[in-house]
This record gives structure tokens, sequence and C-alpha cells, in this order.
């Protein structure tokens, strides 16, 4: 257990922001922007269009008119934009021709020097024996279990919250949540959880996005990260096997040999996996019940909807807006030729909005027919393997908020996390009125 | 038309009537009946609507595909007995099968 991470791969990402086009101002401007540049140039890995929350005008004219669309991105060199629903589902369940292996580029668009190894950026039958070392961290019955903890805590999180003055959702209750039960599942020091949420922040930080500054400081966070788990490791390995998630991998028969890195990659995966997308839905489902007043008032009436309501902002906040794959071999689809070594990024975030799919796509309903019919999770092999205990996590809290506050209002726009990947939240000023 | 009977977790028991052709998972969700998601609408892309074949009916189903077996190998409590309701479809042969749902998707 020599290798470290800093010896062994660059920082990465190597651009800076300027190297990406400004966002449009506004969404009119955005939309005349998508429909008026020639098709051949739409390139939607901007991570500032995203920052903006003005991607979709583009996605849009690529559903309508590109569906399977080629750029070459000055940052990420070539890549296939997969925009519709069923292309996605295509691609995403044909994994012997759409690598997910972290060699040949891994699970997201960014040009890394060498990506870590990492459960989800493998193939069968790798994947499939590390992927069963955590897999009953989320089995039914041990989601049964954690249930009553995360409520406690769900429902003391609620109860310290300030009345009728502002503060920011985000830190004040979906990371504190999330945190808490990333931190019991991997039987990490709950007083230092709140390490688990910055480091998840790092992993996929692009340097000068606001979260860090510099390539260097992404090695010099994440080794501390790798060192403090690799203690953990070392400690959970001497000792009988245990039923958090690090024992799980250090006594797993798929993992316990596998090499520091792959074990740091797998500690990258869960932290993100396991904490980020719960977090950044936690946050979707508030800003969208404010913005469809109706839909919070049906919820209020209608508690028992929660679970619907769930499953329709992980569809409308698609918390990553994007996989990544490599094509293999030559592979026609949609009438058009993906060449062996393509870089292939499915939008998950247009694929849940396309039309001829998923019905009134644009709007939040919360009682839709179908509502668990979205794309968030993806398809195929790695399907995500958390899907319920993300589902738990919001459904208790929202259980949990409507016992308490008959409304959380939204005061101001939410700052974005500045990625074409994590798509979230840095923050969301809130409010909780005074009762009458 | 075949007859097909979901037995749930807790022993509760569910018959329905299936066009032919249809799919096992399109019976059960058209039909209400619990234990069953079928989040991907049919592809075997989901592992939600896992099932165990009931001992008598198994040899008539036949084999799983590969992409089948694939998803199963991660559905919880998956056993010999087990595939995906979506990728079975009601034919002659198969009037009156019996499966049993699992406690909950995965």
């Amino acid at each position: 257990m020599t290798d470290t991470l800093a010896s062994r791969s660059g920082p990465p990402v190597t651009y800076s922001l300027g190297v990406f086009p400004d966002a449009p101002p506004t969404l009119e401007a955005a939309r005349a922007h998508a429909n008026s540049q020639p098709l051949a140039d739409i390139d939607v890995a901007n991570p500032k269009l995203f920052h903006a929350d003005l991607v979709e005008p583009y996605f849009e004219r690529l559903r309508r008119e590109d569906p399977i669309h080629y750029v070459v991105s000055p940052t990420f060199g070539g890549y296939w934009s997969i925009t519709r629903y069923n292309d996605i589902m295509a691609v995403d369940t044909n994994h012997q021709q759409f690598s997910s292996e972290a060699a040949l580029g891994g699970i997201t668009i960014n040009t890394v020097s060498s990506p870590l190894p990492m459960f989800i950026a493998m193939d069968p039958p790798k994947h499939d024996e590390q992927r069963r070392a955590v897999q009953p961290i989320v089995a039914p019955t041990n989601l049964r279990n954690l249930e009553p903890l995360i409520r406690s805590r769900a429902a003391a999180i609620l109860d310290e919250l300030p009345i009728g003055v502002e503060f920011d959702w985000v830190d004040k209750v979906s990371v504190e949540l999330t945190a808490m039960t990333l931190a019991t599942l991997m039987d990490f020091p709950q007083e230092q959880r709140r390490k688990l949420t910055r480091w998840s922040d790092v992993a996929t930080a692009v340097p000068g996005g606001g979260v860090i500054d510099r390539p260097e400081q992404w090695v010099e966070e994440m080794s501390e990260c790798f060192s403090t788990f690799q203690a953990l490791w070392n400690e959970r390995a001497a000792r009988p096997p245990g039923n958090d998630l690090i024992s799980m991998l250090a006594h797993g028969a798929g993992t316990r040999n596998m090499p520091p890195y792959e074990f740091q990659g797998n500690v990258v995966l869960l932290i993100v996996g396991g904490n980020d997308t719960t977090r950044n839905s936690i946050t979707g489902s508030v800003l969208a019940l404010n913005q469809n007043p109706e839909q919070y008032q049906k919820l209020r009436e209608h508690p028992e909807l929660v679970p619907s309501m769930v499953s329709e902002t992980i569809r409308w906040q698609t918390p990553l807006a994007h996989m990544r794959r490599t094509a293999v071999q030559d592979v026609e689809l949609g009438g058009k030729l993906i060449r062996k070594g393509d870089k292939v990024v499915m939008w998950y975030l247009s694929g849940n909005r396309d039309e001829t799919v998923i019905e009134r796509p644009h709007e939040y309903i919360i009682d839709r027919a179908r509502p668990r019919q979205h794309i968030s999770f993806g398809y195929g092999i790695h399907r995500c393997v958390g899907n319920r205990l993300a589902e738990l996590q919001l459904q208790v809290i929202w259980e949990e908020i409507l016992k308490r506050f008959p409304m959380i209002e939204v005061v101001g726009p939410p700052e974005r996390v500045y990625s074409t990947f994590v798509h979230g939240y840095r923050s969301l000023p809130v409010r909780i009125p005074r009762a009458r | 038309m075949g007859r097909v009977t979901y037995i749930a977790h807790d022993g509760a028991g569910h018959t329905i009537e299936l066009a032919e052709g249809e799919s096992l998972m399109r019976g059960a969700v058209d039909n209400q009946v619990p234990g069953i998601d079928g989040d991907c609408g049919g592809c075997a892309a989901c592992g939600t609507c896992h099932i165990h074949v009931a001992a008598d009916w198994l040899g008539k189903v036949g084999p799983a595909s590969d992409a089948e077996r694939e998803m199963l190998q991660f559905a919880d409590g998956a056993a010999e007995d087990s595939r995906l309701a979506c990728q079975i479809r009601m034919r002659d042969e198969l009037d009156g099968i019996v499966v049993h749902t699992p406690e909950s998707q995965h």
C-alpha cells in the first residue's frame, strides 16, 4: 500500500475558466442563440451554461434536430452528445460496446490524465465483483434498519431551524442530513462528517469554479481524504468483518485485494454517489415546489404523494447531468457512425426532458402517472446502487417537513454548481415563515 | 389470454388475466398488483420487476437472456428461480403461471 495518488496521476483537469464561452445573459438570449447557432457548432459541455441554468434550449435543439451529435470541444476534445431518452437507454444498456473503463476515460466527460478506477468505471466481470461487495449496505433489510435513525436525525435538524429569518437550506438541511447518513454508512466519525462533504465537493470540482482554485489543490485535499480512508481501511481490515462500507470493501471477496488506487477510486465513488446526489435532490425539491406553488399546495393536502413527488423531483433535478462511455468498436446509432475510441456522453438531464417519451416534461407534476420513468439513476448494470437510499432520505425529510412547516419559502436565487457533471446547488436562501 | 397469479411477500395472492404477448411486468403494473415497479418500461434495464417463478413453471418459462441475467445478479435475494417479469410474455403454455414477488424491488 505504498501507491499514492499524487505519485501516479496528475491533477484531474488542467483547464481554466476562460476557455469556455460566457453563457448568454438570459433564457431568451440562450434560446435565440441555441436556435440561430449553426447546428454543427453546438457544444453543450460548457459548465458556464450549467452554472447559469441555461443549457436546456441547446438540448432542446439537439433532441429535435441532431439527437446523436458530434462536436469538438476545445477543452474536452471530440465527443458525442446523446440527448434522447431511448438512445440514452440503448447506450446505457450496451456495456459490451460502450465501456465505462477508467483506463479508456471513465464515466465523465472530463479529460483526466488517468481517472481513478472505481467500480462505476469498470466493465464486467470486475465491476460486478466490486459492486457486489458494497451492495448489502443498501439492501431492503438494511434500509429498514436505517430508517428510524434517518428520521430521528431529520427531525432534529428541522427542529433546530431558525424561524422567520433567512438561512441556507443547502448547508443547514441538505448537507447535514446526507453527511450524517454517509458517515453512518462508512462508520466515519460523525463529528468530522463535514470533511466528507468537502471531499465530495473537491472530488468533482473544476479548478476556478468556486470550490478549488488550483489543480494542485485537488491533489492536496484528496490526498488527505485518501490517507484518512487508508487508516480506516487498515483498522477495519484488522477487525472481523463489520457492516459498514469500509469494512465491506476491506473484507469483500471482490475488493479485499484491490490496489490502493482502486480503493481510493471507490471511496470517491461512494462519497460523491452517496452524498452529492441526494443532497442536490433535497435542495431541488424545495426549489421546484416553490416554483410550482400549486404542486406544493397539492403536496400539503395529500402527503401520501411524497413518494411520487420524490421520484418527480429526481427526474426534474437529474442530480448527475451526464454519464460518459467510450466506444470499444464502431457502432451505428441513429444513423450515425460512432467510431471505436470515441467519447460518448449520455445527457441524462436532456433525456429526462424528452418530449417524445415523457409527457409534459418541462412541467413539475408531483402526481404523474409514471413518476419512476426517469433516467436519473441510469439503466443497465451501472444503474445507481443507492437509488432506494436516496429516495428514502428524500421521503423521510419531506414527511418530517410536512409535519412541522406548511411552507419553506425560497427567498432568493440558488447558487448552482459549476459543472457539466454534478447538477446541483451550492446554496439556496430560504425562510420559514412564522406561524400566524 | 392467460391467467397469472402473483403471490406477494406476505402471502397475499393476486390473479389477473393477461393478453397473449403481454409481459408479466405489464400485467402487474396495469392491474395495480403490488410488488413490481418496472421503472425502465420493460427493457431488462433496471431490475425492478424481479420475481421468483414457482417451481412447477420454471421449466416452461425457459432460460433468461444474458442481459436479463446481468441485471438479476444485482437484484436483492436473487436465486435460481429468479426472472425479470418484463421478459416473460404470456403464451398458451404459461396459462395459470404462479410467480412470487419479493418484499421490495431494488
